[in-house]
């Protein structure tokens, strides 16, 4: 069972800051399990509340637990207001597992070094996968229990809690809710786009401005995945180079050996250098973009929230002004009107509140994650300047 | 003062060579000589050439490109940075001017049979002896003549001399790639099967000249060009170094004459054409039933050595190319994802992360620059060095074969004279003595022969020895030399990338 350093879980969680900081509810994911298909998180819970019946307690869930969880709060009328914490992503192994696969294939074409080499590679890019998904999904944990109001929800009560099974819940979920959520999102961006027009400044300019960046964000994300991917693909290629020169080195017998054994070492080495180099990227810059994707668009489901809420509220006016102008069940209408802008204006206070936190939060964490990229990089170039140096000097003096 | 070349070691056999291939009206297929491209150049004079290379980015901040074949701003005044040939006389004649005529490694006296002791290592700087003449060659601007499919390139060969046995002492010629394979295959046809190692020149390439024939200008005839040029100033390069094969007029009409004739017969021979020729002779000579009674194990094992670099050697040029692409994949994907930030930052509304994102975006340019001229070192410094030797191993192979060839056919004529004598005695026994002296002719003949055909095996063998420890050396110090200057390119990129960066952190650490 891989265990996760401190170490790396406190690089992993800057992603988003100031988590897990408050000493009544502490939430984390000590332990994972890997089996086949299936990952198993051990949710782990330190509290000093009183509505839990323990002060300490570990339950296994799993993905689906955490999406059953995250979709029981988005449909919970009263959170309306609230930025709901974006669900973590699938656990994705594809690419690796393809990888060793490939690998498996191409095997009688290396040398058993550069097989090993490469499997290591590939059971660390594994590793990697796996430490990402407890990440999230511990993040995702932490943000709900750093929530004043999200924190007290009973369903996550129930799911940090309940020692059985969660799948009946999940069952029931599914019917009940259905494809209501989805088919809200589908015609979300119409309602806003379209929608209704916007009185509050603070909102229209949060519209314009989610609305442009999500898709800027969303793109930029792809582009990174793509770069960091390359890099990798440069690191790999090291591998095999190193390989070979080991082995043209291993018959030469000449003066040239010293050379091609240093040559064939520095290889080797710098593929270290840039495999972090490309793995330090993924995660301080892949990453956070793709972290505040899904962010962003849980804003932008907070504005087609309110923006609903806002039609609403518009409806029920035109109702109950037809309905003074028939003079028919006004009661009635006064009273939906007063409910629909109550619900609206309670929306937009949270909502407000929400964003501009929101704004705050995205800043402080991008600033966290470009500047440990930089110094990073720096670290890492420094460390191959040396190296190269080293082998240079080395070499002239042969 | 025209200096008469050197006899050669089988002088008569070169002039037992008949004429070259009758010059044939037709069209040559210069399909391989066509690149398209600008030609910004027009300085006639040798020393003052400005301008970049197409396809060249901007100058870099720092030197590295000295290291690749690409030119910049910077190199402009020393157009010979990357053509010195340093030619050391050979160690036993030590003599001033006069010896350059000697040929020295036709030493017939040292058999075949001697001991197998390789010559023991010596470094680079001892061939810095008393006398040293100084050869630099360089090949640039190509320039584009004609247009359409008939259209080709044209190089221009500068050489800088002392050595007497040129006309001047500087000089340069416009050259076109058929004319260097019409170098090669009048090289290879006088010297190769005498045991040297003839220099493979650059392959032809169908589809790359014809992209620059039509006139296509993007990165990749641009690209192709200069891998070109590189490669035609490498093997000139190889070719003079070889101290024989600089003594050979050929080489320096080459060199030196302002209009060669037209090379007709390029067609078939060229570098690849070679390699393919050579490997069919490889597998006739293994066909061949009589095996070789070596009294020493030398040629076998150093031929078993030679082939099984030629894989390595392979392989590895395979995974670098690997390298190269995936570079250029990285490189690629940089760039576009620095236009993705610079949109994200533009969108951004908090200033100092807008502005910091700006900044991010712009250090991923120089990123996307630094690849590229990376995934360009990796593939001039170390790509097309291996491709290079996967080559010249091939010639190696080669003049084993012929060292084969020629004990053949000394065998052939020991038999033969065998057959001769058996008719002689046949005849005698029949009496007809008009026939016996017609036989005892013949014997003498192939007696000459026999005896002939055996010098010429211990020469090819001492040569084939020569040859092999001199080109051992020579790939040993072109291996060290790349492999430095590779480590260099390295060093360089990653030193920029730490500026960058640390350009970049004050901007990260303002967002507020």
């Amino acid at each position: 069972m891989p265990t996760i350093s401190q170490e790396y879980k406190t690089a992993l969680r800057s992603v988003s800051v100031d988590l897990n900081n408050d000493v009544s509810l502490l939430i984390d994911i000590p332990d994972a399990l890997c089996e086949r298909d299936k990952v198993k998180f051990t949710v782990h819970t330190k509290t000093t509340l009183s509505v839990f019946q323990k002060p300490e307690f570990s339950v296994p869930r799993q993905h689906e637990d955490f999406i059953w969880l995250h979709d029981t709060l988005v449909e919970t009328e009263e959170y309306a207001g609230l930025i709901i914490p974006p669900a973590p992503p699938k656990p994705d192994f594809e690419s690796p597992r393809e990888k060793m696969h490939k690998l498996g294939e191409g095997e009688a074409t290396m040398t058993k070094e550069e097989y090993t080499k490469m499997k290591q590679e590939l059971e660390a890019e594994y590793l990697a996968v796996f430490k990402k998904t407890v990440q999230v999904h511990e993040v995702f944990l932490q943000r709900l229990s750093s929530h004043p109001v999200l924190s007290k929800d009973r369903n996550f009560q129930i799911f940090l809690e309940y020692d059985q099974d969660l799948s009946v819940r999940r069952k029931n979920a599914k019917e009940m809710f259905g494809g209501f959520f989805k088919n809200m999102v589908k015609s979300a961006d119409e309602v806003l786009i379209s929608g209704v027009k916007e009185v509050d400044d603070f909102f229209e300019q949060e519209k314009t401005f989610l609305l442009d960046y999500s898709t800027k964000i969303k793109d930029s994300t792809t582009k990174a995945e793509r770069m960091t991917r390359a890099h990798k693909n440069v690191a790999d290629d090291y591998i095999h180079v190193a390989a070979i020169l080991n082995s043209i080195s291993a018959e030469e017998n000449t003066a040239l050996k010293k050379h091609l054994d240093k040559f064939s070492d520095m290889f080797e080495k710098l593929r270290k250098v840039e495999g972090r180099v490309a793995s330090d990227q993924e995660l301080k810059l892949t990453e956070l973009l793709r972290y505040y994707t899904r962010d962003i668009q849980a804003a932008k489901d907070l504005l087609y929230r309110r923006a609903r809420a806002l039609a609403d509220y518009e409806n029920s006016n035109k109702a109950l002004d037809k309905a003074r102008l028939k003079s028919k069940d006004v009661a009635q209408a006064e009273d939906n009107q007063r409910q629909c802008m109550q619900k609206f204006e309670k929306l937009s206070e949270s909502g407000k509140k929400e964003l501009t936190s929101f704004k705050g939060r995205r800043v402080v964490a991008f600033r966290k994650n470009l500047v440990e990229m930089a110094e990073l990089e720096i670290k890492h170039a420094k460390n191959s300047v040396s190296l190269l140096q080293g082998c240079i000097e080395t070499l002239k003096n042969c | 003062m025209e200096r008469k070349p050197p006899p050669f070691p089988d002088s008569e056999e070169q002039e037992a060579h008949s004429e070259k291939a009758e010059e044939e009206s037709g069209d040559d297929d210069d399909d391989d000589d066509d690149d398209g491209g600008e030609d910004i150049f027009t300085g006639n004079d040798l020393f003052s050439e400005e301008g970049s290379y197409p396809g060249v980015q901007e100058p870099s901040v720092d030197n590295q490109h000295a290291s690749n074949g690409l030119r910049s701003d910077d190199d402009e005044q020393d157009l010979f940075a990357e053509a010195r040939v340093e030619l050391s006389l050979d160690r036993s004649s030590t003599k001033g001017i006069r010896e350059v005529t000697r040929s020295s490694p036709s030493a017939p006296d040292i058999s075949y049979k001697s001991s197998t002791s390789k010559m023991s290592f010596e470094k680079p700087e001892e061939e810095e002896s008393n006398d040293k003449f100084e050869l630099n060659i360089a090949v640039t601007h190509p320039e584009k003549v004609g247009d359409g499919m008939n259209a080709y390139m044209v190089y221009k060969v500068s050489t800088q001399t002392t050595l007497p046995m040129f006309k001047s002492r500087a000089f340069s010629v416009r050259r076109r790639f058929s004319d260097f394979l019409g170098l090669f295959e009048k090289l290879s046809e006088k010297h190769a099967q005498n045991g040297y190692i003839v220099p493979l020149p650059p392959e032809k390439s169908v589809v790359g000249m014809t992209k620059v024939k039509v006139g296509k200008e993007d990165t990749s005839s641009t690209e192709f060009v200069e891998k070109r040029r590189a490669a035609l100033e490498r093997y000139l390069h190889r070719v003079v170094s070889h101290q024989n094969l600089l003594q050979d007029p050929d080489v320096r009409e080459f060199l030196e004459k302002d209009e060669l004739p037209r090379a007709v017969s390029t067609q078939t021979l060229s570098g690849a054409g070679f390699l393919k020729m050579i490997n069919k002779a490889s597998d006739a000579v293994n066909k061949m039933t009589i095996k070789m009674n070596e009294s020493d194990n030398w040629f076998e094992e150093k031929l078993q050595e030679v082939e099984n670099e030629e894989q390595q050697l392979r392989k590895l040029h395979a995974v670098v190319d690997a390298l190269v692409n995936h570079r250029k994949d990285l490189c690629g994907n940089t760039a576009v994802f620095a236009k993705s930030m610079a949109m994200l930052g533009n969108s951004e509304d908090n200033t100092a992360l807008s502005r910091a994102l700006s900044q991010l975006a712009e250090v991923e340019d120089k990123m996307e620059q630094l690849h590229q001229e990376q995934a360009s070192n990796d593939f001039f410094i170390f790509a097309e060095l291996l491709a290079d030797y996967v080559r010249l191993l091939g010639g190696v192979r080669n003049c084993f074969d012929q060292r084969i060839k020629t004990w053949q056919r000394w065998q052939d004529a020991q038999s033969t004279l065998q057959k001769k004598r058996e008719v002689e005695a046949k005849l005698l026994w029949a009496n007809k003595p008009d026939k016996l002296q017609q036989a005892k002719d013949e014997i003498t003949e192939w007696e000459a022969k026999v005896t002939q055909y055996e010098r010429d095996f211990e020469r090819i063998c001492a040569t084939v020895r020569k040859e092999v420890l001199r080109f051992e050396k020579e790939k040993s110090n072109d291996f060290k030399v790349h492999i430095i200057k590779y480590l260099e390119s390295l060093l360089v990129s990653q030193q920029r990338l730490i500026k960058y960066w640390e350009a970049f952190l004050p901007e990260a650490k303002a967002i507020s």
